[in-house]
């Protein structure tokens, strides 16, 4: 393999890997304050997307997006008070029945909003054609606005979380929640929060992906089974290894089709790697195996 | 097997026969087609509802042992093994002095030779179970969201293989599947004037196995998985091989899972992508969980109304949907499940003492 | 003979040394309580004896065999039988049907016997019946027979849950604190239903926090503090041993 065949692979798996990272950040927080693991993930992603694509028809691309991101905010929002919020310590099994169901409900009035067509953003910069060559290998700008996106999002979110006291207390409920009551903090609201937020993660990745990747109404499963797959591989509930495992999970699917693995089967690789990670190390690469044992998986 | 329950199951039977005669008398047969779909489903529903509500783990790849039981029957009945005959093969030949191999011809008079269906149902059931052997032993270790993905997972993933590989027909899946003689005059297979028929072969095939289900929970084995349900640790202080119960009962609903796969594979003639999908295991789930989870009763009655109104597209587009949606209210407002309400439960409370 | 024989048993968690080095038998037929202040590492104990926390070293023994690394349900077939602190009683099951699940050891019917309901199946579900009932009659319970378990009164519950431990015929009996959240009257009941156990013959052994109930029932104790052994001995001898006065009541 050339050089620049080999570089050409590193970005484009960093860049699903990054994407993926995203998703699995979205899981995260939602699952530290409540630990639920939201099903409906994968369809704040699609949501982003498909918006900010109807908005574009009428608004320029930069608010088109301000405006979808605040929009699954709000339905992220609506979602939690409509459906968690009241539910008094609801089992586990239930709570993932529900969130299955809530992504088949997003994705089928996903379906008969926008039909079954694929749909894309415009480039934010250049167009389908134009390239930039980094180490060798010729890579779309679009490729660039997914990295600086996404990495910008993941510095906020840490600072966020280290030195704002919103973000401090949304820590203090995933930590103790009873605790965290009782020090006057609001934990329902922390939890609407945690759904907004991860709303917009989501949002935000799937308008900077839609150029590269196209936006479909059924895009949520197949990005919430490799996120999940991102989060456990990180551990679940630890973000900035999340980051890391994203973007291990880009690359080998990258390099999979560089091997000449049936592109058919590329879905398999993740779950695979899921179902093996499961098996072997529930508590994720990073994760601790004694800490894990206390958490109720 | 008590009185109280053989009389629960004459009324099932009377209730089958019933429906067939209504059918019959109002001249509205071609509901029968439908029907017979339905019971196939609520065979895999009542083995789900057994891993579910009794075993109390959750499976989202049930979909996916469903395509492994077809798929495979559907493969093995189809594929022309007459040109690897003429061409030499030595082993076909072999197979075919065995009598595993059936000739036919198809639609366009062309012979064609593949394996009889009685030695395909074997091998698909039989494989099924030893994929869900397999599957569960590392599965089965995990619970609530990690169990729930890794089936999921699961299922995806032999979606993918079906789509994926030539043999099972890609996007178009397996067609033209003959059909299944059980007993001489006995087949399952989708011919209209074969059609009475074919409804209550699948009604004995739902009957007996809901029967052997129903005395399964009321059996020792019954009594043990409920234990585990309930807690599972002290299960396991009661000298209980938990993780053994739960496989077993894993594979149990696999084979019910399979056997429904094969038998509607055989009367519909074929089987196609979408019967693995993802959103088929959801549903699956759905109907135990509207059911009461842990109530065969409710998953038969909430299996046969609800697939039956989503064939008959009462649903239209929005069937999937409706699906969702019935998930959400049930889950919200009654995770007992529909027929578990405070009148009913004082009603069956009176009966069962009785 | 020593029914069970406790060996130099470790169990660290991270830094925490909770069960360190702790060694002492219990002889057939007697009452042993196992006693010390919060965080001794009783608990801890108890969960390494039946299977429940793997050991870092040491050896555990029943009647002669080495129990130690054998999964908790092994363990429960091989003579164990263990209640819990805070009562599990198997939910939507009644009283009866509860003790029920306790005589599995002592019976075979699988999957396929109870799916066929076949003949052989039926005879052992009538035995196990039968026997589950003697059971309540054992712990004077038989009028909450049909009675959904977990409606129970904290009380009547421990006493199911005593004739489902006690449904496996186990020459041992592990008791998780018995008298946690009874009552004085339910307590001296339990204490009291605690001695008709042991008239059966079965040897028991009970970590507690309770010292009066200890203090009545037991042949013997040993007194846990830090994970380590402190004392053992009648409860006379403890009552008036120094160190154990000084872990109780402070410097």
């Amino acid at each position: 393999m050339t050089l620049e065949l080999f570089s050409q692979y590193i970005f484009a798996g960093i860049t699903y890997g990054i994407i993926y990272a995203i998703v699995a950040i979205g899981f995260n927080i939602i699952y530290n304050t409540t630990g639920i693991i939201n099903f409906a993930q994968g369809e704040f992603v699609m949501l982003g997307g498909m918006t900010a694509i109807s908005f574009n028809h009428y608004l320029p691309l930069p608010l088109a997006i301000i405006c979808a991101v605040l929009v699954t905010m709000l339905i992220g929002a609506l979602i939690e008070i409509a459906f968690i919020r009241w539910l008094e310590s609801p089992s586990v099994l239930r709570m993932i029945i529900i969130t299955i169901g809530l992504s088949i409900i997003i994705r089928e009035m996903a379906l008969h909003v926008w039909g079954d067509s694929v749909r894309a953003l415009p480039y934010f910069s250049g167009n389908v054609v134009s390239s930039i060559t980094i180490m060798g290998a010729s890579i779309s700008p679009q490729v660039l606005w997914v990295l600086a996106v996404c990495s910008l999002m993941v510095i906020l979110l840490s600072l966020f979380f280290k030195f704002t006291s919103l973000g401090k207390e949304m820590q203090a409920c995933a930590a103790n929640r009873l605790a965290a009551t009782l020090c006057g903090i609001n934990a329902k609201n922390m939890v609407t929060f945690s759904f907004m937020l991860s709303a917009a993660l989501g949002a935000v990745a799937g308008c900077v992906v839609s150029p590269i990747t196209s936006s479909q109404y059924d895009m949520g499963t197949g990005l919430a089974i490799k996120g999940f797959t991102v989060a456990v591989l990180g551990g679940l509930g630890n973000s900035m290894a999340a980051v890391a495992a994203g973007l291990l999970l880009g690359i080998i699917e990258a390099f999979s089709i560089a091997v000449g693995f049936p592109l058919a089967f590329q879905d398999a690789i993740a779950i695979s790697l899921l179902l093996l990670i499961l098996f072997v190390r529930p508590h994720g690469l990073f994760g601790n195996k004694e800490a894990a044992r206390l958490k109720e998986f | 097997m008590t009185t109280k329950k053989l009389s629960a199951l004459a009324l099932l039977v009377a209730f089958m026969v019933g429906v067939q005669l209504t059918t019959h008398v109002t001249g509205t047969s071609y509901y029968l087609t439908q029907l017979t779909m339905t019971i196939y489903s609520c065979l895999l529903i009542i083995g789900l509802c057994l891993v579910m509500g009794y075993a109390g783990q959750i499976s989202l790849g049930h979909a996916g042992f469903f395509a492994i039981g077809g798929y495979i029957s559907a493969a093995l009945t189809t594929f022309n093994f007459r040109p690897a005959l003429e061409g030499g093969s030595s082993w076909v030949e072999l197979l075919n002095t065995t009598g595993l191999f059936t000739s036919r011809t198809s639609m366009f008079g062309e012979p064609l030779l593949s394996v009889q269906p009685w030695i395909a149902c074997l091998l698909a059931v039989s494989l099924t179970a030893l994929i869900a052997l397999l599957i569960g032993i590392p599965v089965l270790k995990l619970k609530g969201h990690y169990l729930a993905m890794a089936t999921l997972g699961f299922g995806i993933i032999i979606f993918r293989i079906v789509l994926a590989m030539e043999i099972f027909g890609e996007a178009d899946g397996i067609s033209d599947v003959p059909g299944f003689t059980l007993l001489p005059g006995l087949t399952v297979n989708g011919n209209l004037d074969n059609r009475v028929v074919n409804y209550y072969i699948a009604a004995a095939f739902l009957i007996s196995g809901f029967a052997l289900l129903l005395n399964l929970i009321d059996s020792r084995v019954g009594r043990a998985l409920r234990a585990i349900h309930g807690a599972e640790d002290a299960a396991d202080a009661m000298g209980i091989d938990t993780a053994r119960y739960k496989l077993y009962t894993f594979v149990l609903s696999a084979v019910f899972a399979a056997v429904a796969g094969v038998l509607l594979t055989h009367y519909s003639g074929g089987i196609s992508p979408s019967d693995a999908g993802v959103m088929k295991s959801v549903r699956y789930v759905a109907i135990v969980a509207i059911g009461g989870m842990a109530s065969l009763w409710g998953a038969l009655t909430m299996g046969g109304l609800l697939n039956f109104l989503s064939l008959r597209g009462l649903f239209g587009s929005y069937d999937d949907a409706v699906f969702g949606a019935i998930l959400i209210i049930i889950m919200l407002f009654a995770p007992e499940g529909v027929l578990r309400l405070k009148l009913w439960c004082k009603l069956k409370g009176h009966k069962e003492e009785g | 003979m020593a029914l069970l024989k406790v060996d130099n048993l470790h169990k660290h968690f991270g830094g925490l040394h909770a069960v360190n080095g702790v060694s002492f038998e219990v002889q057939k037929g007697t009452i042993k309580a196992v006693i010390g202040p919060n965080g001794a590492g009783k608990t801890t104990l108890f969960n390494l004896i039946c299977g429940a926390l793997p050991a870092d070293s040491g050896t555990v023994a029943f009647a002669g065999r080495p129990i130690l690394g054998m999964k908790p349900y092994q363990i429960a077939a091989a003579g164990i039988s263990r209640t819990f602190q805070n009562i599990k009683m198997f939910p939507g099951m009644t009283a009866l049907e509860n003790v029920m699940v306790g005589l599995h050891t002592k019976s075979q019917a699988g999957f396929w016997a109870g799916m066929l309901h076949l003949p052989a199946s039926r005879r052992e579900e009538k035995k196990i019946r039968t026997r589950a009932y003697e059971l309540l009659e054992l712990l004077e319970i038989t009028q909450f027979a049909d009675i959904e378990a977990r409606s129970l009164a904290f009380g009547q519950q421990r006493a199911v849950e005593f004739a489902r431990a006690l449904a496996s015929d186990p020459p041992l009996l592990l008791l998780d604190e018995p008298a946690a959240g009874l009552n004085i009257y339910e307590t001296a009941e339990v204490a009291r239903l605690i001695c008709k156990i042991q008239q059966q013959g079965i040897t028991v052994l009970l970590v507690e926090h309770d010292m009066s109930l200890v203090m009545d029932i037991s042949d013997e104790i040993v007194v846990l503090s830090f994970g380590q052994h402190i004392a053992e001995g009648t409860p006379r001898e403890i009552q008036h041993n120094q160190e154990v006065i000084q872990i109780y009541l402070g410097e």
